[in-house]
């Protein structure tokens, strides 16, 4: 058989283009040895399967730093010394010295940088602290309560370990993993205008799938629409979720397991997801942890809506909010289950 | 047992891969053989083995009786008999059966003197199942990833192991492996229907022959790939399809660890446009 010159070329082409594709799919490969962890009776498949080299990038990604030393107190009160300590309307019972370490350390857990507006100055006024003109100031005061209110409030999710500003600042103003309602893209008119909130390339929420690409406005939030959708039925009756429902929490799982760096097996048995018996006992902590999260959203961050200016809000002009990433940051332990609260333990005790 | 006019003509001896003539007879109608003495000898073990498992196992309902492979922690070593123990030699059993039995498939094409197109078909069915149970948990450093011999609990392990891939319908293999699954079953389904209508014509009619199924499809498609091609490409779906079913599950774990939709992000990491 004899090429022709346009059958040759055709073909030359084809194959530089499969070549030029081929190069960046493959280069993504990962290879062994792996780590793996049993989650199950053996046999079952709930395993956990993850390459030790992502996990040394994922170590960098989650360093401590070092809790301040303890310091002696002084034995006056910060509500008592009204003369140095004006407007301190949350952490008034705390001694002076302790006040100052503690307001010492979330300068370095959220504001750490250079510069005029950090450190202290990222949420006070330095010619009167006790100004509340600062709005970053009146922010912090609601989060300290948050804080305290999800170390005393919801041990059923954080135990023992507890919370600090860092768990979720990072040493950023505004923790990295954080949403707020996603209206998506701007869509063309007519038929092609219903994207419906899905079937977006290139998505982290619903880990890259074409799944809903923000479940956090109606499952996260307060209200919340049910999570639930599987059947209590073996066979069906009534009208059951909708697909639209069921894909939104697929999406919401998806994040959860992209948020704490774990499959679906680390908390289901597929067997049966609803299944409270066949589930691990980590399902139980992560229910916590959703009603911990809609009560954050709800009670702590949208309230604050007024309080922060516009460049601090998301799209449509609601405040950015918490999910799973947001303190979990791809591993499922919060910066390895290591304790810092235990260090700080002002932010552990019931709000005044 | 009378033996069928044309049987002569394959009753040959020779052929035989290993032994000679040893074991090179028929008992009845079926054809012996060194490999199929290798194979009766393993599958009964195996067999009994099953049966021994079920008796420990604590039920003899049919649908939950399990032998699971051992814990991941005892690694590529042998387990004790009732912690996966079982499971490992039952796998040693049940891999010399399946390629026993491919074998002696062999040795009966050679005696025929036809292609090895049985025991290589065969052998992609036995490669998708040593992948399963030997190959990926070789790669993965531990038995236990393979896959529990009970009608429910291997089901259980199917749906267990896609989930940790959190979505396993963007594994691109797994695609490939279900397309080429659906096409087979499609051109099987328009295969026999073409047959099965070109034979059973209506009272007053005649059997219809090739040229007529030729005539047919190409009246509808325009295109007909014709009596030996269908089967070709039976062939070729069946054989793709299997292979990829073994691809999809051997780089999940060994070569992509994270959820499947994300490996998709190659595309849009592409240096034309990102």
């Amino acid at each position: 058989m004899k090429l022709s010159a346009t059958t040759l070329t055709a073909s030359l082409l084809v194959s530089v283009i499969a070549v030029l594709l081929a190069i960046p799919m493959m280069l993504q490969w990962e290879r062994p040895p792996m780590d793996s962890t049993q989650l199950g009776f053996r046999g079952l498949g709930m395993e956990q399967i993850t390459n030790p080299r992502i996990a040394e990038t994922l170590k960098a990604l989650n360093t401590l730093p070092v809790p301040d030393d303890p310091v002696e107190n002084d034995g006056v009160l910060v509500k008592n010394d009204t003369e140095n300590y004006k407007n301190v309307q949350v952490l008034g019972d705390l001694d002076t010295a302790q006040f100052v370490r503690l307001m010492n350390a979330i300068s370095t857990w959220v504001a750490p940088q250079e510069g005029d507006n950090a450190g202290c100055a990222y949420c006070h006024n330095l010619e009167n602290m006790a100004s509340d003109e600062v709005y970053t100031k009146v922010v912090a005061r609601r989060m300290i309560q948050m804080t305290r209110a999800i170390n005393t409030q919801y041990k059923s999710h954080v135990a023992e370990t507890g919370v600090t500003c860092y768990t979720c600042h990072r040493g950023n103003a505004v923790p990295a993993n954080v949403w707020a309602t996603n209206p998506g893209p701007k869509q063309a008119g007519g038929m092609a205008a219903s994207r419906d909130g899905q079937n977006l390339a290139g998505q982290p929420v619903p880990a890259y799938a074409s799944l809903p690409y923000d479940p956090f406005t109606t499952l996260l939030n307060t209200p919340a629409d049910s999570i639930r959708v599987v059947a209590t039925t073996p066979l069906p009756g009534g009208t059951g979720a909708s697909i639209r429902a069921t894909e939104k929490t697929y999406s919401l799982m998806m994040h959860m397991s992209t948020g704490l760096g774990v499959n679906c097996t680390f908390c289901h048995n597929s067997r049966q997801f609803s299944s409270w018996e066949e589930s691990r006992p980590q399902r139980v902590t992560a229910w916590h942890g959703i009603e911990m999260v809609r009560d954050v959203n709800g009670s702590y961050m949208t309230p604050l809506t007024d309080v922060f200016p516009a460049n601090r809000k998301g799209p449509m002009g609601d405040v950015l909010k918490a999910n799973c990433a947001t303190c979990h940051n791809g591993v499922n332990k919060p910066l390895y289950g290591f304790s810092m609260a235990k260090s700080y333990p002002e932010l552990s005790v019931p709000n005044p | 047992m009378a033996m069928l006019s044309f049987e002569k003509k394959y009753r040959v001896r020779g052929g035989t891969l290993i032994g000679g003539d040893l074991f090179d007879f028929w008992v009845g109608p079926f054809y012996v053989g060194f490999f199929g003495v290798l194979t009766a000898f393993f599958a009964s073990i195996g067999t009994a083995l099953i049966v021994y498992g079920a008796a420990i196992g604590g039920t003899w309902n049919l649908w939950q009786i399990n032998i699971a492979p051992p814990d991941l922690s005892y690694g590529l070593a042998l387990a004790p008999l009732k912690q996966g123990g079982l499971w490992q030699i039952i796998t040693f059993c049940a891999t010399g059966a399946f390629v026993s039995w491919a074998l002696r498939e062999v040795e009966i094409c050679r005696k025929l003197g036809i292609g090895l197109h049985v025991p290589i078909a065969f052998g992609f069915a036995i490669f998708a199942y040593v992948t399963l149970e030997i190959i990926r948990p070789l790669l993965l450093g531990a038995w236990g990833h393979g896959f529990p011999y009970g009608i429910i609990s291997h089901l259980d392990w199917v749906s267990n192991v896609g989930y940790q891939y959190l979505h396993f319908h963007y594994n691109p293999a797994h695609m490939i492996a279900i397309t080429l699954f659906f096409t087979c079953t499609l051109a099987l389904a328009m295969h026999g229907g073409l047959v099965l209508s070109a034979t059973n014509p209506l009272k007053g009619e005649t059997v219809k022959t090739a040229e007529h199924e030729n005539s047919f499809f190409r009246d509808h498609i325009g295109y007909s790939i014709g009596t030996l091609g269908i089967h070709r490409l039976g062939l070729f779906l069946a054989l793709g399809a299997v292979f990829f079913s073994a691809v999809c599950i051997v780089i999940s774990g060994p070569f992509w660890t994270r959820g499947w939709p994300e490996w998709w992000n190659w595309w849009l990491d592409l240096p034309i446009w990102s």
